[in-house]
């Protein structure tokens, strides 16, 4: 730096830039926990265990909320009508095209079992309202239709689908 | 500063004081001698409001933080407990939660002051972009001291707010997890937000010394927009600035007081005093009016990702401004046209505000999609274009020609200034 006239790299130049290397990467490590400390930590990811949910007492066109890692999940028992409505759309036409059959588990067509947030801004969208019998958002006015698929406003997803299975004909697993 | 007599100790004390830490000195020299044109009207007062307003936050936050508990299951209640059983309690929160609401509004009017006044042209883009970066620092903790009631508005506002990053392609819902600590808000985000929410506003306080010392490098602007350039055109900071301020100070202060005490929950949501519930959304949920125009842009564009982005883009767009505007002329005072899309941007960012808080529907979103386009083409294209094509109104030579001959000689006459004369 201040040796002004040799252009030659000397051994010192070398030491500068290796100390400076090794306060570097010395800094950058030092974020790491700093950084990771923020993401859930382990008992936040333990409370994510699985919850089974029972759904004998959920009547015809009843929908319940339970809630799976801290998000609500809405197990929707839909009727016919609902189901003929979600079956009878042109998909291609749809914001995030995807037949209702990709939506439920085969031969469960009665059973929608879906993550109620808001794919716009995380809102908690309301089940049996808006033009599609589906869900309304209320925050920002996305509208779902009943097989929980974006139809109009501002949301660019449908509503997400949480990992989860049939034990029995009446009793899933969520997660 | 040439001209100015320099710090004389007084007493014995601050003669040993000074050759240690000449501290007395900085202070003569940056709020009693230093000078300041004559011509500064009440639009320069917002400065000294807004210092004000920081100590208020920061002194009601630091008693309030003494009796507030950032769990989620006594959250709710501790500030409950805050407004009935803590002594003076009510008085405290109510300063706080109204306080911030005055400080935004100081705020934005000094903004408005300098974007008249051409404040942010050379030599002083530095010291406006420490402003815009002053703003970002108040909306963000603002928006986090919000959340710790943990009533409907304040996890709502949280769950919506956060949301924004989750529009960023691939890495927003990783980041939005980081975020929240958990799958969702809950009582990592609120611990983490309450350090947030006591840290920030001390970076506020650093981030305004470096405001104040820009202006001491760049000196003042005033309503002419031309520069200081003799002894006749500036007046001693003390007392002259010093009383202003207090005058208009006091002013602030009886509206503040007006709130506090005759309608203190006027600009708070009544959702929030129910407490959080993660399975209901409100129906209507709107942030603090403070909120309300860069929330109308977010929702005036259809799209999630382009209307988050407008958002920010809103914000930042400021900081540009000094390049944006290409006009030589600094105050409006000189510029006829400029003076009218001043104007029209006024009234567009309260319209703005007010379609904030209307249901995003129908003509609400016609409107407000228009005065986005206005906003931003303000920036963008008016600005720049009106810097060529604007015939500007001739300068006064100097900023005493400019108040001789309004026909107001009022420092002609009045004793010199202390401190102005060697
Ligand atoms: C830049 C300055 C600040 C701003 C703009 C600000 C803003 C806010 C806002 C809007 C609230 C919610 C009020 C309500 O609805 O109840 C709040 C709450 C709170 N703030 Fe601040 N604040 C600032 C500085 C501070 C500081 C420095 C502290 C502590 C050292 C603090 C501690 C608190 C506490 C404990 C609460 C929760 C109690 C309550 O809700 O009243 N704040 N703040
Ligand atoms: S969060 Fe549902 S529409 Fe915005």
């Amino acid at each position: 730096m201040t040796t002004m006239s040799s252009a030659e790299p000397t051994r010192r130049d070398f030491l500068y830039i290796a100390t400076a290397s090794v306060a570097a990467f010395g800094a950058a490590a030092t974020l790491v926990p700093l950084i990771a400390q923020m993401n859930p930590d382990a008992s936040t990811i333990a409370a994510g265990a699985p919850i089974e949910v029972d759904l004998t007492p959920i009547a015809d066109g009843q929908v319940i909320k339970v809630f799976w890692r801290g998000k609500p999940i809405y197990v929707n028992h839909r009727t016919k009508k609902q189901i003929e409505e979600a079956q009878n759309v042109d998909v291609a036409k749809l914001p995030d095209p995807q037949p209702d059959s990709a939506r439920v588990k085969p031969g469960h067509d009665q059973w929608q079992v879906l993550i109620g947030i808001c794919t716009h801004l995380g809102c908690i969208p309301i089940a049996h309202q808006g033009p599609y019998d589906g869900y309304f958002c209320p925050c920002h006015g996305s509208v779902y239709d009943t097989s929980g698929r974006i139809r109009q406003g501002p949301a660019p997803l449908n509503l997400a689908l949480p990992p989860y299975e049939f034990l029995s004909d009446t009793k899933i697993r969520i997660g | 500063m040439s001209g100015h007599p320099t710090y004389q100790p007084q007493s014995a004390f601050m003669r040993w004081m000074e050759r240690r830490l000449p501290i007395g000195g900085l202070i003569y020299s940056s709020f009693v001698v230093y000078p300041t044109p004559r011509n500064l009207n009440y639009w320069w007062t917002f400065g000294g409001i807004l210092a004000f307003m920081l100590g208020v936050q920061i002194v009601t936050g630091v008693v309030l933080a003494m009796h507030y508990t950032p769990q989620v299951d006594f959250a709710f209640d501790s500030v409950e407990r805050i407004m009935r059983d803590v002594n003076y309690g009510w008085l405290l929160r109510y300063l706080h939660a109204t306080g911030a609401s005055m400080f935004f509004l100081a705020a934005y009017i000094h903004m408005f002051r300098g974007m008249y006044y051409g404040s942010y042209k050379d030599p002083r883009e530095v010291l406006w972009i420490l402003g815009v970066i002053l703003l970002l620092l108040m909306i963000i903790t603002g928006f986090m001291g919000y959340v710790l009631p943990w009533g409907q508005m304040s996890f709502w506002a949280a769950t919506v707010i956060t949301n924004l990053f989750s529009a960023i392609p691939l890495v927003g819902e990783p980041i939005v997890t980081w975020l929240w600590g958990g799958y969702a808000v809950g009582n990592p985000t609120l611990n983490r937000f309450y350090s947030l929410h006591y840290l920030l506003p001390f970076v506020i306080v650093g981030v305004v010394v470096l405001h104040i010392w820009a202006l001491h490098v760049a000196g003042q602007n005033n309503p002419t927009g031309v520069e200081p350039k003799s002894e006749e055109d500036t007046v001693a900071f003390t007392p002259y600035a010093t009383i202003k301020d207090s005058f208009l100070l006091a002013v602030f202060c009886i509206l503040f007081a007006w709130f506090v005490f005759y309608i203190p929950n006027f600009l708070l949501a009544p959702d929030n005093y129910i407490p959080a519930n993660p399975a209901v959304t409100p129906t209507h949920i709107v942030p603090e009016w403070y909120y309300l125009p860069f929330y109308a842009i977010l929702r005036a564009i259809p799209n999630k990702l382009f209307g988050v982005m407008a958002l920010g883009a809103s914000i930042l767009i400021l900081a540009f401004l000094p390049w944006l505007d290409t006009s030589k002329v600094r105050s409006a005072r000189y510029r006829p046209l400029y003076r009218q899309f001043f104007w029209v941007f006024v009234i567009v960012c309260v319209g703005l505000g007010w379609l904030g808080g209307k249901p995003p529907e129908g003509n609400y979103v016609l409107i407000a999609r228009i005065f986005t386009v206005y906003y931003f083409a303000f920036f963008l294209v008016i600005l720049p274009v009106l810097g060529k094509v604007e015939r500007t109104k001739p300068l006064p030579n100097s900023i005493s020609e400019s108040v001789l001959r309004e026909g107001k000689p009022i420092g002609a006459q009045a004793p010199p200034p202390a401190g102005a004369k060697v």
